[in-house]
């Protein structure tokens, strides 16, 4: 029996209300005991003092490149940058090459993390074939091959009957359809926010109505079908509103905002001067979009924070502005920056904050992680909220660099991530 | 208002208006205006820039203004090499990284860029040692477009403050409005902007601009009339009906231009499409100061040349 | 900083009186005789002589200004960092083709100036002549170049300073020898 004992951490377990300074005891990768002190006879003692050891952190919106752009990332370097992030487990989306559109690809990506043996991955699989929005895929199958969601992410699921069908068809197993929201049409061909910042760039723009417009057709939709709606990187006041006010309605709908969206502004593009590593999709927004998305995740309309971690080679990024792929990475950096904004910055409760990616997330994707109590898998993220570091992207594991917090100081970095009770990650303390 | 030329410019590069103060606006004006001299000389040739190199990157056609630059350095003495290409890097299968580290190897002192996408010159300026001069890039700058403007305004009519400026056309997709916008509103002039609803970019009055969707209005009582050319060329089908219906609306005809200041100029960055936003009758009519826009523009890309080339080394003292 | 008057503003008034004399009877037709202040206090100089010459003939000869800066040998990268000499006007009224053109500049010093303005001068056309004509000169050529009319020759060391002071310009009048204490 193999047998590790974290000693004099904080632990903070929204799902038990837990708060304290306590000791915790893994045994066979699940938590045995959580107790103000536990013997440690026989079991690997590991010093936590300083730390806040939470249930494992859940990122349910990466790319992991795998099948197909592995030049950019696969599942190992994904996961390796995930359990470096905090990350114990993944969820990630569909549009690989083949798409993850059937139960062998899923099955696929479940065997290359496997392999890994780092954090647990849970694949997306596609909403429709191909994520060609006109026949929907095999979802059962890969439902039974570990899909635990269902989205065409990347692209909108631009039929709105698919759209309808998919979330009555996903009612037989009780998962979300995620839904990149944005109206193709009134994008065009924006690479930024519209508004006053992209006007004096001469950047097309691309309108907070293009999400709006999405958003609250999903929402129709998901009233209309009793579905479940997940709405992916929220980034508009719009968004937000349509979201707080579905929720009273009671429909099924629950979202995300990503860390990029909540602390950076569309100002960044023009501050960094094109720097193509502040555009993304949906585009970096104008303050009072930030501004609104933060109201959202502080009085819980946002359900979850996601990294939307979308890894693109150096090459493909030192292209003109117009010309490089939308995306930034998120997992190395998304629990400092997180904490930096909402913790130290907002003053939320560290148990919020580890609600927002740890048991609400489970929460909402049915997963088995968001929780330290005994009998869980041993999913255990434990960060320093006080060390500070330079975020210093030839440090990462990832396999790409494309993140627009190169150089910031900030605080609250992970130092270890236990998975099923194995230490999958751990940074030197200094 | 008036302004204190500074005694340099900051920045290596020119990459739009935004980044110049108003005294360094001065400086490369009054430098122009000591530039056209040269051009009335029997020998219309200075040694000032000889031993440097420029390349001219043209990504994007472009006649006049590249035409307009190699005068301008060969007036001044410099090796000019050109480089043309219509493609993007993405068609070239080569980065804009990449060709920037190309260009570098052969040690230019200058690179002027015009690029079809907004930013290039910016993201060229960072990586490079040599300095970038913005020949106009996507719907952003055309930095020596607006200093050739506001250098014929001046000459025309003393000063730039307190000048009411009317510039319309196509507003989203211009990169002459933005840097004549920002030029001229830290110059002290006021900028009246007009164009079609659906070609008005959302914030533009943040430039500095009063923004109007009738002609006429923009232009009652006006002392510069300048007429952006309608770029069809980038115009999906669904901003305005027709070129017809365009000038219509927004032709400067000789009956509107009546409404502007009596002796009020009229301007074109040019190339002008006739009978869309321009009656020809005005273009080559008695108001008119097309052509001296295009002599002007030489004048200012010798200084905007002749000042960037103060050395990027330690500096010496005197 | 120790400064030593070199000429009052009578010196320099009978400095100015006794070039004007000598150019004209160096030039000979006074009636081709182009003078042309080198910018900047080379101008007044040469208004002044052009004044001095008028008194004397009852005919004021030509004047014109030049500016050399673009044909400086020290602009580029010898110079602080983004730093260029700012342009002042060059105005030739009339062509200098065939003319005895008389270059005027306050102070000689490495020879520099005059050879960038007798090649500023040559991109104007082909004047008959060229002829120098400096207020003070201070020494140390660094180039083959003489003046044909100085006002005062003033023996310096590198590290000094002349400082030439005319009303039109500066407010006061005068010429001054600079030199920085020395330390210690």
């Amino acid at each position: 029996m193999s047998r590790l004992l974290i000693r004099h951490a904080r632990v903070v377990d929204p799902s038990q209300r837990l708060d304290e300074g306590r000791d915790i005891l893994i045994e066979d990768g699940v938590i045995a005991r959580i107790a103000e002190r536990i013997d440690g006879k026989g079991a690997e003692v590991l010093d936590a003092a300083g730390l806040v050891a939470a249930p494992g952190f859940i990122d349910v919106h990466v790319h992991l490149r795998e099948p197909g752009f592995e030049y950019k990332e696969t599942v190992a370097t994904g996961s390796a940058a995930a359990v470096a992030g905090g990350f114990t487990a993944v969820c990630c989306m569909a549009n690989t090459d083949p798409v993850n559109d059937n139960a062998a690809v899923t099955e696929f990506i479940r065997t290359r993390a496997a392999e890994a043996g780092l954090a647990r991955v849970y694949p997306i699989g596609a909403v429709s074939k191909g994520l060609d929005g006109e026949e929907m895929a095999e979802i059962g199958e890969m439902v039974r091959a570990g899909a635990v969601a269902v989205s065409d992410d990347g692209r909108p699921v631009k039929n709105a009957q698919l759209m309808r069908r998919a979330l009555e068809y996903t009612r037989l197993f009780d998962i979300p359809v995620i839904d990149h929201c944005e109206d193709h049409d009134l994008v065009a061909k924006g690479v930024m926010h519209e508004g006053p910042v992209s006007t004096r760039l001469g950047l097309r723009g691309i309108s907070a109505a293009s999400e709006d417009v999405m958003v609250a057709r999903d929402l129709i939709l998901a009233e209309l079908t009793g579905g479940r709606l997940h709405v992916a990187h929220a980034s508009t006041l719009g968004a937000i509103s349509r979201v707080r006010n579905g929720k009273a309605r009671g429909i099924a709908v629950t979202c995300e905002v990503t860390p990029h969206h909540l602390a950076l502004t569309d100002q960044a593009v023009a501050d960094t001067e094109y720097d193509t590593n502040t555009k993304m999709n949906p585009p970096l927004r104008s303050d009072e979009h930030a501004a609104a998305l933060l109201d959202g995740v502080l009085d819980g309309t946002v359900d979850c924070l996601a990294t939307d971690h979308a890894p693109h080679h150096a090459d493909e990024k030192a292209l003109e502005f117009d010309q490089a792929p939308f995306g930034v990475i998120g997992l190395e950096t998304a629990l400092p920056v997180t904490y930096d904004l909402l913790v130290r910055g907002k003053k939320m409760p560290l148990s919020r904050f580890v609600a927002l990616w740890s048991t609400n997330p489970a929460r909402i994707m049915r997963l088995p992680g968001g929780t330290l109590k005994v009998g869980s898998p041993a999913d255990l993220t434990l960060f320093d909220p006080e060390a500070r570091r330079t975020v210093d992207p030839d440090t990462f594991r990832s396999a790409s660099r494309n993140t627009p917090f190169a150089g910031r100081k900030l605080r609250g970095w992970p130092f270890m991530t236990i998975v099923g009770g194995k230490v999958a990650f751990r940074r030197e303390r200094r | 208002m008036t302004v204190k030329a500074a005694s340099h410019l900051r920045g290596k590069d020119l990459v739009g208006i935004d980044q110049l103060s108003p005294e360094e606006i001065q400086l490369l004006l009054d430098t122009a205006e000591q530039m056209q001299e040269i051009a009335k000389r029997p020998i219309k040739k200075v040694p000032a820039l000889r031993g440097k190199t420029v390349v001219n990157l043209f990504m994007e056609p472009s006649t006049r203004t590249r035409f307009s630059f190699e005068v301008a350095e060969k007036r001044l003495s410099a090796d000019s090499l050109n480089f043309s290409s219509s493609g993007t890097s993405v068609e070239k299968g080569e980065t804009l990284l990449d060709t920037a580290r190309n260009l570098e190897a052969m040690q230019p002192d200058f690179i002027v860029i015009r690029h079809r996408y907004a930013g290039a010159p910016h993201q060229l300026a960072r990586a490079l040692k040599s300095s970038v001069v913005n020949a106009g890039d996507g719907a952003h700058e055309h930095p020596t477009q607006a200093l050739l403007d506001a250098l014929t305004i001046r000459q025309k009519r003393g000063t730039l403050a307190g000048q009411v400026v009317a510039i319309a056309g196509d507003l989203a997709y211009s990169r002459v409005v933005r840097s004549n916008v920002i030029l001229l509103s830290r110059m002290g002039a006021t900028v009246r902007v007009a164009g079609p609803p659906s070609l008005v970019p959302p914030g533009i009055e943040a430039l500095g601009c009063e923004v109007h969707y009738r002609l006429e209005d923009a232009i009652a009582g006006a002392d510069v009339v300048m007429m952006l050319r309608i770029q069809l060329e980038r115009q999906g089908k669904m901003n305005f009906p027709t070129v017809r219906e365009y000038y219509d609306f927004f032709g400067l005809t000789p009956e509107r231009v009546k409404l502007a200041k009596k002796d009020a100029l009229v301007m074109h960055p040019g190339p002008m499409n006739r009978g869309v936003e321009i009656d020809s009758r005005v273009a080559d009519g008695p108001q008119s100061v097309i052509l001296e826009q295009v002599t002007n523009g030489v004048a200012v890309r010798m200084a905007v040349l002749y000042l960037l080339a103060g050395g990027h080394g330690e500096p010496v003292a005197d | 900083m120790k400064r030593v008057q070199v000429l009052d503003a009578r010196g320099i008034a009978r400095a100015l009186e006794r070039m004007a004399a000598e150019i004209l009877e160096k030039v000979g037709d006074e009636s081709l005789l182009y003078l042309v202040g080198v910018q900047t206090r080379g101008v007044p100089l040469a208004r002044r002589l052009a004044r001095l010459i008028a008194a004397k003939t009852g005919c004021e000869p030509t004047v014109g200004a030049l500016d050399i800066t673009l044909y400086r040998d020290d602009v580029g990268p010898w110079r602080a960092a983004h730093q260029q000499p700012l342009l002042r006007d060059t105005a030739l009224p009339v062509k200098v083709d065939g003319r005895t053109v008389c270059l005027v500049d306050d102070v000689l010093y490495t020879g520099r100036t005059v050879r960038a303005a007798l090649d500023t001068l040559m991109d104007y056309g082909r004047p008959q002549a060229i002829r120098l004509a400096v207020l003070v000169d201070r020494g140390h050529r660094e180039l083959p170049i003489a003046a044909d009319f100085v006002g005062r020759a003033v023996p310096t060391a590198a590290s000094e300073d002349v400082q030439v002071r005319l009303k039109e310009s500066d407010g006061e009048e005068g010429v001054w020898l600079a030199r920085e204490e020395a330390r210690g």
